[in-house]
C-alpha cells in the first residue's frame, strides 16, 4: 500500500542525507520525496510517499524517529487529504497534431510553457493517478523528456486530530 | 581574551565531568590535544585508534559514564569505525571527537580528509560536524545526554582544524537544542497491566532479559520480579551476569550456543517477557520458528524494536527498570510448587554442559570454571569474540551483575583486551582478565604496550588452539566433507615469549593438573600476566543450533 508520510523536521545541512540513508540501508523504497521550508525558519517539512505493508511502514515510521533531527511524523494515508505534484514533459508533436496537442493540455487543466518549431514543453500539476493519466495522453505525441517533483501533501480542512502523529 | 574552539571543547569536556580520554594524536586534532595536555583529564595513549574506541566502551561500561575516545582526521578517524559500531550494536554510550581538514578544504580530498560524519551515519545514534567555534559548548552538551539517554549509543564530534583553532564569541551557550529528541522511560499504564495479567494467567511463564537490565542496573528489580511470579530467567550474551547464577530460576543464556535449559525453556513457555532485549538472531536461530506457544510482553525503550524481528502481543516502550518497578505494584506473589518443581526438571538438562567438563585432557571448560572459583565475586571479564567467548558465557559463574564485557551485536574480534584497559582504568582496585582467543588476540596484541605505559595489572587468559576455532567448526558442521580452510593460523608467535618481551610475566598452561596452580599464581600478582593455555583444534562449542533450526534442535554430542 502507497502511504505518504508528513515529516517535520530541523534545518540543518545533513538532515536530507541521514532520512535518505535510513531508507536506503533499511531497505525501504523511496516513492517520491519533497523538502521545503516550513513558516519557521528552523523547521523544514518532507513529504514522503512510501510503498510498503502496515509492519514496514510502522519500522519506517520508528526509524525515522530515532533520528534525532525529526521532530514530528505525520502519516497522513488514512486522512482526508489532498496532495499535489507537478511534472513537465517535452512533447514532439507534427505540424499536424499540434492542435490536437494543446486540446489534450487544455482538458488536463495543463500549460504549454515553451513552444518551439520542434518540441514543446507541458506541465501539469494534480495528484498521482491525474499526472500519470496525462503522460497516457500525451504519449501518442512523442514524449522526449518528463520531469517530475515529488508529491507535497496536506490534511483537509482544519487539522484533524486523528493524523497519525508521533512525537 | 578570546578563547579558542579547542580551548571551549576541552572545557566543555572537564565540565561533563570526562576524566579519561583514549586517543591518538595527529595533524587536524593537534590543536585539541595541545589544550588537552593543559587539563587535569587524563590521556590513554593507545595503540591504535580502534583500541582508543574500545578502551572508551570498557570504561563506559564499568563506570557508568560516557566513554571518550579521540583521533585525528582520515585514517585516525576510520580506524575509529569499527569501534564506533561496535558500541552502536551493543548500545553503550560513547563520545568520538575526530579532528578534521580546515572547513576550506572539506570537500576537495585534502591530505587525510575523509567525510567522517558520512561514513558513521549508520552507526552512530546521532554526528555532528561543527562548522562553527561557538556552537561547541552547546554539541558537547548535547553529545553527552544524546550519548547516555534513552537507547544509549555511540555520538560522534567532527571538527575541522580551523573551527578548533578559531577564537570563540563572547556570547557562548550552552542550551540544548533537541526538539525532536524525547526519551520517554515511563511505560503505559494500560499495557503495564496487560503484561501483569498475562503474567499472572500464565502457566509457563518465562523472563528473557538482555543487555537493558545491565544499562539500566535493573538486578534488584529482576531478582524480585522473577521471584515474586516463580518465572524461570534466561539472559542473552548482552545480559549476562544481570541474575544470580546460581539462582534456581536461573536457566543461562538462550541461543545458538545456549544452555539446553534456557532453549527449551523458551520453546515451551507460554508467555515471554522480554526485557531490554531485541530477539537478535543468534538468540532467536529461526525467526519463524521461534517460541511458537509464546504470547510475547516485549519492553525496551526503543520503540524501534518492538515488533522489528519478532511480534509482541503486548508491547511497553519505557525504561525496563522503571517498567518493572510499576509491574512490581502490581504483581502479587505467585506461589506455585508444581512450577517451580518443573523448573527444577527443566533445569536438569543443564547437566549436559557439567558432563562436558570431564574429560583427560585439557579443555577451556575447566579452565574457566576454576577461574571462577579463584577470582573474586567483583573481577571483570572481558572477551574477544570466538569459542573462548561462548565458553566464558557457559562457564563462567559471574557472582557480580554488570562485570562481563563483551563484543555481543558487531561480534568484533579485537575487543577485549583494549575494553580491559578502559575497565581497569574505570576500575584501579578491581581484577581485570581478558579471556581471548589467538586469533582474537592478534588483532590487538599492541595493546600490551599501553597497558605497560599505564602500569595496569590485566592477565590475558589464551585460548590458543592455533586456528580461528569458531569459523572451523563452523565449517565442520556446514561442509563435512570439505577440508578446512583459511582457518589455520601457522606463523604464530610463541606467545609466552613475547609476553616476556612486553615484560610481561607469563605461564603455559599445557597439563589439566596444573590448571589451579597456575591460575591462582597468575591471577595473583600484582603484574600485567598471560597465560597461553594449549587447546586441542577440535574441541568445540555445544550445543550449537544449525542456521535456521529452531532453537530446540540444539547439537549436543
Amino acid at each position: 500500500m502507497r502511504h505518504t508520510l508528513s515529516v517535520l523536521v530541523e534545518n540543518r545541512t545533513g538532515v536530507l542525507s541521514r532520512v535518505s540513508g535510513l531508507f536506503s540501508r533499511r531497505g525501504f523504497n523511496i516513492e517520491s520525496l519533497s523538502v521545503s521550508t516550513t513558516d519557521k525558519k528552523e523547521i523544514s517539512r518532507m513529504t514522503i510517499v512510501v510503498e510498503g505493508d502496515q509492519k514496514t511502514i510502522e519500522q519506517v515510521t520508528k526509524q525515522l524517529h530515532k533520528l534525532i533531527e525529526v521532530i514530528k511524523i505525520y502519516n497522513i494515508t488514512g486522512e482526508e487529504f489532498v496532495e499535489r505534484g507537478m511534472a513537465m514533459f517535452r512533447v514532439i508533436p507534427t505540424p499536424e497534431n499540434r492542435a490536437e496537442l494543446m486540446q489534450v493540455v487544455d482538458i488536463f487543466r495543463g500549460h504549454i510553457l515553451d513552444f518551439s518549431p520542434m518540441s514543446m514543453i507541458v506541465e501539469i500539476t494534480g495528484g498521482e493517478k491525474k499526472i500519470l493519466a496525462f503522460e497516457e495522453a500525451l504519449k501518442p505525441f512523442g514524449i522526449a523528456e518528463v520531469v517530475r517533483t515529488g508529491e507535497i501533501a496536506m490534511i483537509r480542512g482544519v487539522k484533524s486530530k486523528n493524523a497519525k502523529g508521533a512525537e | 581574551m578570546a578563547k579558542t574552539g579547542a580551548e571551549i571543547l576541552i572545557s566543555a569536556l572537564e565540565q561533563q565531568g570526562v576524566e579519561v580520554i583514549f586517543g591518538y594524536p595527529g595533524g587536524a586534532i593537534l590543536p585539541v590535544f595541545n589544550n588537552l595536555s593543559k587539563s587535569n583529564i587524563k590521556h590513554v595513549l593507545t595503540r591504535g585508534e580502534q583500541a582508543a574506541a574500545h578502551a572508551a566502551n570498557g570504561y563506559a561500561r564499568i563506570s557508568r559514564k560516557v566513554g571518550v575516545c579521540m583521533a585525528t582526521s582520515g585514517p585516525g578517524a576510520t580506524n575509529l569505525v569499527t569501534g564506533i559500531a561496535n558500541a552502536f550494536l551493543d548500545s553503550i554510550p560513547i563520545v568520538a571527537i575526530t579532528g578534521q581538514v580546515n572547513t576550506s578544504m572539506v570537500g576537495t580530498d585534502a591530505f587525510q580528509e575523509v567525510d567522517i560524519t558520512g561514513i558513521t551515519q549508520p552507526i552512530t545514534k546521532h554526528n555532528y560536524l561543527v562548522t562553527d567555534a561557538d556552537d561547541i559548548p552547546r554539541v558537547v552538551k548535547e553529545a553527552f545526554y544524546i550519548a547516555s539517554s534513552g537507547r544509549p549509543g555511540p555520538v560522534l564530534i567532527d571538527i575541522p582544524k580551523d573551527v578548533a583553532n578559531g577564537f570563540c564569541g563572547d556570547k557562548l551557550s550552552d542550551e540544548l537544542e533537541l526538539p525532536g529528541y524525547k526519551p520517554n522511560y515511563k511505560g503505559h499504564t494500560i499495557q503495564v497491566k496487560h503484561a501483569c495479567e498475562a503474567l499472572l494467567k500464565a502457566k509457563r511463564p518465562l523472563i528473557y532479559a538482555g543487555g537493558g537490565i545491565n544499562l539500566t542496573g535493573a538486578y534488584q528489580q529482576l531478582l524480585t520480579l522473577a521471584e515474586r511470579i516463580s518465572a524461570p530467567v534466561v539472559t542473552t550474551l548482552m545480559g549476562m551476569g544481570a541474575f544470580p547464577f546460581e539462582h534456581p530460576l536461573f536457566l543461562g543464556m538462550p541461543g545458538v550456543h545456549g544452555f539446553p535449559a534456557a532453549n527449551y525453556g523458551l520453546c515451551n513457555a507460554d508467555v515471554i517477557l522480554a526485557l531490554g532485549v531485541r530477539f537478535d538472531e543468534r538468540v532467536t536461530s529461526s525467526v519463524e520458528k521461534f517460541a511458537p506457544k509464546a504470547k510475547i510482553i516485549h519492553i525496551d525503550i526503543d520503540p524501534a524494536e518492538i515488533s522489528k524481528n519478532v511480534s509482541s502481543h503486548i508491547p511497553i516502550v519505557g525504561d525496563v527498570k522503571t517498567v518493572i518497578e510499576d509491574m512490581l505494584k502490581r504483581l502479587s506473589a505467585v506461589n506455585n510448587q508444581e512450577r517451580l518443581a518443573e523448573i527444577a526438571e527443566l533445569k536438569s538438562k543443564n547437566e549436559y554442559l557439567q558432563r562436558r567438563l570431564q574429560s583427560d585432557q585439557i579443555n577451556p571448560r575447566q579452565i574457566v570454571e576454576k577461574m571462577s572459583d579463584i577470582l573474586p565475586s567483583d573481577a571483570i571479564i572481558t572477551t574477544d569474540v570466538g569459542l573462548h567467548q561462548m565458553t566464558v558465557a557457559q562457564y563462567y559463574r559471574h557472582c557480580f551483575p554488570g562485570c562481563f564485557l563483551t563484543s555481543g551485536g558487531l561480534g568484533t574480534m579485537g575487543y577485549g583486551l583494549p575494553a580491559a584497559i578502559g575497565a581497569q582504568l574505570a576500575a584501579p582496585d578491581r581484577k581485570v582478565v581478558c579471556v581471548t582467543g589467538d586469533g582474537s588476540l592478534q588483532m590487538s596484541l599492541t595493546e600490551m604496550a599501553t597497558i605497560n605505559a599505564q602500569k595496569l595489572p590485566i592477565k590475558i587468559l589464551l585460548f590458543n588452539n592455533s586456528c580461528l576455532g569458531m569459523v572451523r567448526q563452523l565449517e565442520e558442521v556446514s561442509y563435512p566433507d570439505d577440508n578446512f580452510y583459511a582457518v589455520d593460523l601457522d606463523g604464530n608467535p610463541d606467545f609466552c615469549r613475547l609476553a616476556e618481551a612486553y615484560g610481561w610475566q607469563s605461564f603455559r598452561l599445557e597439563k589439566a593438573e596444573d590448571i589451579d596452580s597456575i591460575l591462582t599464581e597468575a591471577f595473583s600478582s600484582a603484574q600485567p600476566v598471560l597465560i597461553d593455555c594449549i587447546i586441542d583444534k577440535k574441541d568445540y562449542v555445544f550445543p550449537m543450533v544449525l542456521n535456521g533450526r529452531p532453537l530446540n534442535e540444539m547439537l549436543m554430542p
